[in-house]
Parts: structure tokens; C-alpha cells; sequence
């Protein structure tokens, strides 16, 4: 009998114990000392289970829906539990190109196969139908139900904006949103985001690894219930929305009314537009890139983006500075010589109602010399200096020149320009009124986006003052809107001046020798005022702005036509049919309607 | 008390037939609460849930261990080597009519019974090990007793490893315990330990780290055998300036070794041969050092090779896991993760009897086979881990005992077997738990859920037991 090597059983028996200690200590640090194991335990078998909560329908002024929500359903997949299955009977049931349901599921593969995500999203409630009793078939695929946004007509799309998946510095910025979450990216969705979106339920329940719920985590002690979005009503006016949209179809350019003594939006037209339907569920990607390469622009809010220069519209602004500075009285009148600044033909003006009907060139050349250059200073640089810093701030009083606070994001300041800032293009004290004289007929330097002229003809409606243009009317729970929007914001002008403007803007539609004649509506008096915009990239743009009636108005409104040529064309009539539609509800000058649908640009 | 010469029921071995049935009594327990489902199904003993088959497994378990004790132990020893065969004939079996579960092609269906072969063929090849070492004449430092135990064992691994089970293949490596218990050389075990260490290293040390790190040991075993300043100093002199030279020509070449690693593969089989020529004959210590260094050197970078080239890409990811170089979560390293969640949010009492949420959710895969240890953590937190490994440990030592009492050659060796197989499984199924041990599938002896294993590691032990009934026995 061998047994030479006994000793080595204590070798043997040694690294049992020694294996068994090391491990025992090893548990011991794992299940013992060490918590951060129980946190995972806790967090992996809860799920937070968000349900969504339906965001605010939107109305217009008169109740009409809008925006409101339809139920969507997206397929989830569980890679683990994914058997073989028929590709092609799923992706045509779901209408989805096979090699991108595979790309998808690769997708979430990648990501876990432990963990559910979505494959195929914004499935139609009759395509889930179909698939509902078939599921059984497509072992890992399940199927979640969110709500996405639906617009019964697809009308003012720039208005409401539309709502997107939250980005990572959304949820930087707010620790409320969470990966999934939808948020509104643009127009009223993003503004009223916080009361449209209500807050999301939060439910805490106890899964196994498949995510299939096993009951209520801690009987739901930390669960919230979902508060549903607040409804939202708006002063847009659906019909005269669509009925601008109609007119502008086919056509650049942008078109928004106003109620005067509110400052309600009563419809805010940019064209081309696009129809809000299309930037939602599964096509929203493709036709965001889309819209986005499209040349025409459709993306962009012309009606608070498009910074023009005024024109004509603006002799409004000199004239009415000269009044109140007491430079100009409404008996001056003006040889139109055509000397230092070029003008059509029409007879001289004599006196500044018929310098408004004629929108005479050198007559507002010589208002705004005036305002600029009253003689203060014997040198012509500092006098200049000195007018131009009177007339700066009395011009931004109509809230040009700066940021409208216009309930929707985006809105452009354009530009009136200052000392400083034509110091900085010619230095101090080397420029001059001959320098800057452009400005007296609104070309020049100064810039104003439509929503301000919209305002500004709001202004000569109220007879001198404004309302902050917006669009909330009311909010679902609460009495007021901002108080932003219901304060009244003098412009520093008398408004016995406005009267003699009103006056020479209802001749301009009126009187023979006025340029917008054609913005006439039947019993009603308009007044307004054409603005031709010279454009240095193509042919003039055509822009119109009024309100009516002349006494107690109801409606202000501007409108533009991109490279139509003069303004008493094109937008005097299209401001002509807008009026018409809002004050009687319907329109009678069907062969002015009939132009306008004609006229396409592209 | 019954005299134990006469008395075959009080020559057994009833502590280890205790903790044989406590084993397997706390196992089914956990399989009960891991995979218990109150909506799925209706009575413990029909047929249809895990622990309702487990029942049945376990009672027929105990039916063999009935079985085997009744049958003489000379029948074991003489039978060795055909059961041994038998068994060896029927792995192939699994590769012409088998199913392939998990990537592995280990198991023939029979209706809806399902038998791994390779859990039978543990016990088989303890047997004929134990035959062959208890040979009249034996003589373990030989090159042909040596090659002949190589093929004994290696012929049932590679057979598993076709089937592509390399977790069970695995488990025979462990027999070289039996081997240093019967007169190995010790530096195999050393040397053993070593290359695991190495490997470890070199996966997690860079290069430049790891030589300063093989001249510390190669100096370190030169004076273990010899106690000698001087050639200490020349050693560690030639390995300074094995250092410089390296890190000149590392400088000039750049990293690209142009060496080919079948090279290197070679060299290292070359290098541990010669080792051990030169570890037996005592001399030469100068050449002990340099050939460490160098084999040591030649090992890091066959390691580099076997790793990217030969591992597949899920071993080299659990390899990763455990080292802490890749961290994925929702992925590859999901397993391991959930396995250490399970356990450790069990704290020191345990969440109680079926209140193990990550086990009872199915978070963690397998949870009532391979990762069953998930479940006993998390329901009985680090009291019943202390148990279990308790349990492992005292069985094993106690299988020691067992073993060292033999007076038969053949018993002893076969008894080492048993503590070989039992130590490995224990060893690593934990270890793999609680993130200690690459991911490797072998079930946890008695407790995980199977028939298969329950039954081989029942005939595997109660054969020991057999065999110990007629210690008293004079062999020839």
C-alpha cells in the first residue's frame, strides 16, 4: 500500500477552506457591507410606468376645436423573448418596410434585449386592430398606446406649432421631462407648453424581467395620478384663418388682422404654409426634412419673421411724429418736384391728407427733414444727431424696432435705427440727414416685420394706443390671461392727430388719386394705406395695411404678397376680401376673389 | 451501539448522508420559490413545473442511492474500465441524435425526459482513474503513466467539448487534485496557479507593469531552490539587463513583434517541459531564472493570442466582466449583474422563503439551474450563503476524511475524485454568482434543478459511501 503523500490532504483541505473563506467574505461584502446591490434590486424590478397625460385641446375664438388629441399605438419589442416569426406578415399588416422593421429591431437589440422598446411607432388604430389578434403570433412584441396630436382642419399651422420628442437639453433644462417625453417645439404648443401639457402620471409597480407587471410597488404609495393638459382657447377666428390661407395659396407672403381695442389675433397667415397633420406620428420625420429643404420656406413665419423695409406704410409713422413735435401741421403742403427723391405721378399735394392719399415722395422727404433737422445745432452733423435721437424713441413707441411680446416664439424686432447706430456705420458725427433721408419714405435702415404694421394699424384704429398682439382668449381654470396682453400701451401721440390720418387713409381708399382703391368694401369704410417695398432681390413687394370701419373699428390688418409689384394691387385686395369675410361673414366680390385665386407664383 | 465490522447500516457514513439530504432538500426549497408561479399551474406533483419534475428527480435520486449501496463494491472496481467506455460511447450519442439547448449539443430527449450523458461520464472517469492509479506497480512521474492519465481524462473532455459544453469539459481539469494527492510534482499545482495569475495579470496590467512583475517572481523561485547571494544577484543582474535590451528594442521596433504566435504556442509547451526537467534536477539556477522569465514572457503573449483568437467572443466578454474591463449591463454582462443584484440585495437575513423579487421576477437568467445560489442569497441573504458554503465546505473536507481512511488504493483515489468534481462545481458555480469566476455553466451539486446532474452526483457520491462501508476490508 502507497500512501507516501498523506501530508498533501492538508493541501487539499486547505484550499477548500480557503476557496470557501475567500467566498464568504466575498458574500459577506456583497450582501452585508455594500448597499448600492439592494438600490439596483429596487430599481430593477420597479417600473416607472409613465402614463401620458392628454394634452390641452386648443379652440378658436368661437369655440371651434382646433387641436385635439387621437390615440396612438406604438409596438414595442422585448428582444429576449423574440422568436422566430413571419417578418412579412408583420411589416405588412403595419404598412413597414421590412429592411427597417430588421434596422429597428437590431436597434433595440443593441440597446438591450433585456428591456422593451419601441419598433415600430404611430401605428393606426386599424392597423392595430388587425394586428391585436394576431399578436399571439409575434412572441417579445407588445403594443402601447399614447395620444398624439390631430387637427380637424389644417389650417394655421404656424400659429399652433407642433409637438416633437423631448431633446437632450429639454431635459437638462427640465428635470420634468424624461427620455420619450413629447414637448410643443414651436408656436402656442411650446408657449402654453407648461398648461397644454398637463403632468404625466407616474406609477410605480413591481415587473419581472420581462417587464410584465407582478402588482403595485409599495401599494402605490409613490404613485401620481396624470393631470390632463388645460384647454386653451385662442382669438384666432377659424373661418377668416382659412379663408386668408385660401387666399395666400400659391402665393409668398403673409397676412394678420387684428382686433384693435383687444389686440386679439383674429388670423395669422404665412405662405406658403403646410398642414399641421403632417408633422405628426410616423411621417413627422420625413416631412420636417422635407419642409425644411423645401426652397419655398414653408417653415418659417413670415407673418413675425419677415423683416421688410415699411415703404409708404411708414410715412404714417413721420407724419405723425412731425404733428406731435409740432413740425407739420395738416394744412402744409408740398411740391411734388421730384428733385431729391423720385415719386409717380399725381397732382401736388395740398395738405397731408392728400399727401397721404397721393403717398407722396418728397412731401414725407420733407416731414421727416423736418423732424430731423429743426435747427437746433448750427452744425448740420449735430443737428441731425439731435433729430434723429427725438425721433428714435417717439418711432419705437409703436413697437417697432423691438420684440413684440407676441405669444409665440420667434418673433423678429426688426430695426429703428438710432444714433449709435449709424455712428457705428459712419462714425460719430460724419453722417448726416442726407445720409439717412431713405428713412423718411421707409426704405433706408428701418425694418419691420408684418405683425408690427398689423399693430401699427391697430394703433390708428384705437386713435393712439395698443394692445400687446396675442393669441390666448382664455385658459381652461384660470379667469385671466397675462396681464401683459390687457394693458393698454400709449404711444405718446395726441389722438386728435390719428383723426387726420384716419382721414387721409380713408381718402387713399376713397378719392380719386388714391392708391388703394382697391381695398373698398361694400358698406363699410376702410381706411388704408399701400406699401410698396423695394426689393433689392427681385420685383417689388406688395404690402396693404387698414382697418375698418373708419369709426369704431373691428378689424386692423396688414397683408403682403412677395414680388407682386405695387402695393395697391395685390394685398389691397386680398386686405379688401379679409375685411369684408370678418365684418359680414361672407364675401360678395367674388371677381376680386376670383383674381386673387388666380394669381399663383408658383 | 452496532458493531461497525459486522453492521453494513452503521459502517455507512451518515454525515454525509445528512448533509447529502439537507443539500438537496434546501435545493428543491429554492427551485420551489425561483420558479413557483401562483397562476401558473395546480398541484405539486404533476408534471409540468420545474419543482413538481424536481420532486420526482429527487426521488429517484434517492432510488439510486439505494441502488448503489446494495451493489458490492468489487463491482465498481472491476467494472471500472466498462463503464468507463460505456459511457465514453455514449457522449457521441448526444452529437448524432441529440437537441441542442444553449449552444450546447449535450442532451437526448427521450419524449419530454431529457438525460445529459456527460454528468455520468464525472463519475465513470473517477472510476477508471481510480483503477489505473491503484494498478500493482504504479508510478505516477513517469512519461508513460503520465500520458496514459492525460488521455483517460482528455478523451471525455474533448468528447464534451464537441458537444460545445465547455463548462462540463472544464470539470475534469479538476482531477489533477487527485493527482497531487497520489505524487504529482507540487510545481504542477504551482505552476498551475501561476498561469492563472499570469493570465489575470496580463489581461489587466499593461506590458511594461507585468515584466518588473515576472522578474520579481522568476527571482523569487530561484530563491526558494536556491539559497545563494551570488547567483540571486547574477539572476537579478541578467534580468536588469534582459530589461533594458527589451525596453532598447521595444523603443527601435516599435510594438509590432514581428514573432508568430504558433511560435510562441510552441514555446510555451517547450518552456513548461523544460522547467520541470530543470525544477527536478536541482541545478542550474541561473538557467531556472532566465527560463522563467522567458516562459513567463512567452505565456503573456500566448495569452494574448488565445484570448483574441481562439476564445469566442461571449468568453472573451465574461473574462472581461469579471476583470472589470467591460461594463455592460443591459448586455453581455447582464447575467453577472443580475446574479450579484440578486444576491447581494439580500442582506444579512435575507428577504424570507419566496420574497426574493429578482429571483421570483426571473431577472436573473437560469435562476433555478446554473445561478440557483442567486436565489438561496437573495430569499436567505449571507445566514443561508454562510449555510450553503458551509454545507459545500464540510461535505468536502468530510469526503476527505472518507477518502484518507481507505485502505484500498482504488478507494482512496476514487474518494479523491469525488472531493476533485464536488470542489470544482462548488468552487465555481459560486464563484461565477458573486462575480469572482468567469461566467461558466455548471450546475451547483444537489441544489441546482436537473435530472441529470442530481443523479450523477448522487451515484458519483453514494459510490464513495459504498466503498467506504468495506474500508475495513484488506485489498490485496
Amino acid at each position: 500500500m502507497r500512501n507516501q503523500n498523506q501530508s498533501r490532504k492538508y493541501v487539499i483541505g486547505g484550499m477548500v477552506l480557503l476557496v470557501s473563506v475567500i467566498y464568504l467574505f466575498r458574500l459577506f461584502y456583497i450582501q452585508v457591507i455594500d448597499q448600492s446591490y439592494k438600490l439596483s434590486s429596487n430599481n430593477n424590478s420597479r417600473l416607472r410606468q409613465v402614463e401620458f397625460a392628454a394634452r390641452g385641446m386648443i379652440f378658436d375664438r368661437y369655440g371651434k376645436v382646433l387641436v385635439f388629441n387621437e390615440a396612438v399605438f406604438d409596438l414595442l419589442v422585448l428582444p429576449q423573448q423574440v422568436k422566430n416569426f413571419d417578418t412579412l406578415d408583420l411589416c405588412g399588416m403595419l404598412k413597414v418596410d421590412p429592411a427597417e422593421l430588421r434596422e429597428s429591431l437590431k436597434k433595440a437589440r443593441e440597446y438591450s434585449r433585456y428591456r422593451q422598446s419601441p419598433v415600430v411607432r404611430n401605428v393606426s388604430p386599424e392597423q392595430i386592430a388587425a394586428l391585436q389578434e394576431k399578436l399571439y403570433k409575434f412572441p417579445g412584441f407588445s403594443i402601447q398606446t399614447r395620444t398624439q396630436r390631430k387637427y380637424p382642419e389644417p389650417i394655421a399651422p404656424h400659429v399652433l406649432g407642433y409637438v416633437g420628442e423631448v431633446n437632450a437639453s429639454d431635459m437638462t433644462d427640465n428635470p420634468y421631462y424624461q427620455m420619450g417625453d413629447y414637448i410643443g417645439k414651436s408656436g402656442l404648443e411650446s408657449e402654453y407648453e407648461e398648461i397644454l401639457r398637463g403632468r404625466k402620471g407616474i406609477h410605480f409597480m413591481l415587473v419581472d424581467v420581462h417587464n410584465r407587471v407582478q402588482g403595485n410597488f409599495d401599494n402605490g404609495r409613490y404613485d401620481t395620478i396624470p393631470e390632463p393638459g388645460r384647454k386653451l382657447t385662442t382669438t384666432i377666428d377659424a373661418g377668416l384663418q382659412q379663408y386668408g390661407e385660401q387666399l395666400l395659396a400659391h402665393k409668398r407672403g403673409s397676412i394678420v388682422a387684428i382686433e384693435p381695442a383687444t389686440g386679439e389675433i383674429l388670423a395669422l397667415i404665412s405662405s406658403p404654409g403646410y398642414d399641421p397633420n403632417e408633422l405628426v406620428g410616423r411621417v413627422r420625420g420625413q416631412n420636417f426634412e422635407r419642409l425644411m429643404n423645401d426652397s419655398l420656406n414653408p417653415l418659417f413665419n413670415r407673418a413675425t419673421m419677415s423683416r421688410y423695409s415699411p415703404g409708404s406704410i411708414f410715412k404714417i409713422i413721420q407724419a405723425l411724429i412731425a404733428l406731435q413735435l409740432g413740425v407739420l401741421d395738416e394744412f402744409y403742403s408740398v411740391d411734388c418736384n421730384k428733385g431729391i427723391i423720385g415719386c409717380h405721378n399725381h397732382p401736388n399735394a395740398h395738405g397731408l391728407r392728400e399727401g397721404i392719399r397721393y403717398s407722396c415722395n418728397p412731401y414725407f422727404y420733407t416731414v421727416f427733414r423736418r423732424i430731423i433737422l429743426q435747427g437746433k445745432s448750427t452744425s448740420n452733423f449735430r443737428d441731425s444727431e439731435m433729430g434723429l435721437s427725438t425721433w428714435t424713441p417717439m418711432a419705437k413707441n409703436f413697437g417697432l424696432g423691438q420684440v413684440l411680446p407676441v405669444d409665440i416664439p420667434g418673433v423678429k424686432p426688426g430695426l429703428i435705427p438710432d444714433v449709435a447706430y449709424y455712428d457705428k456705420i459712419y462714425g460719430k458725427g460724419r453722417w448726416a440727414f442726407s445720409t439717412i433721408y431713405s428713412n423718411s419714405i421707409g426704405q433706408g435702415e428701418v425694418e419691420t416685420v408684418p405683425i408690427q404694421i398689423a399693430n401699427l394699424a391697430a394703433i390708428i384704429a384705437n386713435r393712439g394706443h395698443y394692445f400687446v398682439p396675442h393669441f390666448i382668449k382664455a385658459i381652461e381654470g384660470i379667469d385671466t390671461i397675462p396681464r401683459k396682453y390687457t394693458r393698454q400701451i400709449g404711444t405718446g401721440i395726441d389722438s386728435r392727430y390719428f383723426d387726420i390720418i384716419a382721414d387721409g387713409m380713408a381718402e387713399v381708399v376713397y378719392e380719386p388719386g388714391g392708391t388703394g382703391s382697391r381695398a373698398r368694401v361694400p358698406g363699410v369704410v376702410v381706411c388704408g394705406k399701400t406699401g410698396t417695398v423695394q426689393n433689392s432681390q427681385g420685383e417689388d413687394h406688395s404690402g396693404f395695411f387698414a382697418f375698418a370701419p373708419k369709426e369704431r373699428p373691428r378689424i386692423a390688418i396688414v397683408a403682403y404678397v412677395e414680388n407682386s409689384g405695387a402695393g395697391g394691387t395685390w394685398a389691397a385686395i386680398i386686405a379688401s376680401l379679409m375685411i369684408e369675410k370678418y365684418m359680414n361673414g361672407s364675401v360678395t366680390q367674388l371677381d376680386k376673389e376670383k383674381t386673387i385665386l388666380e394669381y399663383q407664383q408658383y | 451501539m452496532p458493531d461497525q465490522r459486522t453492521n453494513f447500516i452503521a459502517r455507512l457514513d451518515w454525515l454525509t448522508i445528512i448533509l447529502f439530504l439537507v443539500m438537496v432538500v434546501f435545493g428543491w426549497m429554492n427551485i420551489f420559490a425561483s420558479t413557483y408561479d401562483p397562476e401558473g399551474a395546480g398541484s405539486l406533483f404533476d408534471f409540468t413545473q420545474r419543482y413538481s419534475k424536481q420532486f420526482y428527480y429527487i426521488l429517484t435520486a434517492l432510488f439510486l442511492a439505494i441502488v448503489v449501496l446494495t451493489i458490492d463494491s468489487k463491482f465498481w472496481s472491476f467494472f471500472s474500465y466498462p463503464i468507463y467506455v460505456l459511457m465514453l460511447l455514449v457522449i457521441p450519442l448526444t452529437l448524432l441524435i441529440g437537441r441542442e439547448v444553449n449552444g450546447a449539443r449535450a442532451w437526448i430527449f427521450i419524449g419530454s425526459f431529457s438525460l445529459q450523458p456527460a454528468e455520468f461520464v464525472k463519475f465513470a472517469a473517477a472510476l477508471a482513474l481510480a483503477k489505473f492509479i491503484s494498478r500493482f506497480n504504479f508510478q505516477i512521474l513517469k512519461f508513460r503513466t503520465l500520458a496514459i492519465i492525460g488521455i483517460m481524462i482528455g478523451l471525455p473532455m474533448g468528447l464534451i467539448l464537441l458537444q460545445n459544453d465547455t463548462g462540463t469539459a472544464l470539470v475534469f481539469l479538476a482531477f489533477i487534485l487527485v493527482l497531487f494527492r497520489e505524487g504529482l510534482w507540487w510545481e504542477v499545482l504551482a505552476i498551475g496557479g501561476l498561469a492563472v495569475l499570469l493570465f489575470v495579470l496580463t489581461l489587466l496590467v499593461p506590458l511594461p507593469v507585468l515584466l518588473p512583475v515576472i522578474s520579481v517572481i522568476a527571482l523569487g523561485i530561484t530563491w526558494l531552490y536556491q539559497r545563494n547571494l551570488k547567483f540571486f544577484f547574477t539572476g537579478a543582474g541578467i534580468l536588469g539587463g534582459l530589461f533594458v535590451l527589451a525596453w532598447l528594442t521595444g523603443r527601435y521596433i516599435g510594438k509590432e513583434f514581428s514573432l508568430t504566435y504558433l511560435f510562441f504556442i510552441a514555446s510555451v509547451i517547450a518552456f513548461f517541459i523544460s522547467l520541470l526537467i530543470i525544477l527536478r534536477k536541482k541545478h542550474q539556477p541561473l538557467l531556472l531564472i532566465l527560463f522563467t522569465w522567458i516562459g513567463a514572457l512567452i505565456f503573456i503573449f500566448s495569452v494574448d493570442f488565445v484570448f483574441h483568437e481562439i476564445l469566442g467572443d461571449h468568453q472573451q466578454s465574461r473574462i472581461n466582466q469579471i476583470l472589470g474591463l467591460e461594463s455592460d449591463l443591459l448586455g453581455k454582462g447582464y447575467n453577472l449583474n443580475q446574479s450579484k443584484i440578486a444576491i447581494g440585495s439580500g442582506g444579512f437575513f435575507g428577504k424570507g422563503f419566496m420574497q426574493g423579487t429578482q429571483t421570483r421576477y426571473n431577472f436573473v437568467p437560469e435562476q433555478s439551474t446554473d445561478f440557483i445560489f442567486c436565489t438561496i442569497g437573495e430569499e436567505w441573504g449571507f445566514i443561508g450563503s454562510l449555510i450553503v458554503v458551509g454545507l459545500f465546505s464540510g461535505l468536502i473536507i468530510r469526503l476527505i476524511i472518507l477518502a484518507e481512511r481507505q485502505r484500498s488504493v482504488f478507494s482512496r483515489v476514487y474518494g479523491y475524485g469525488v472531493v476533485s468534481i464536488l470542489f470544482f462545481h462548488f468552487a465555481i458555480n459560486i464563484g461565477m454568482t458573486i462575480g469572482l469566476v468567469p461566467v461558466i455553466g455548471i450546475p451547483l451539486p444537489f441544489f441546482s434543478s436537473g435530472g441529470s446532474s442530481l443523479w450523477g452526483f448522487t451515484v458519483l457520491l453514494f459510490i464513495l459511501l459504498r466503498l467506504d462501508t468495506d474500508r475495513y476490508e484488506v485489498v490485496s
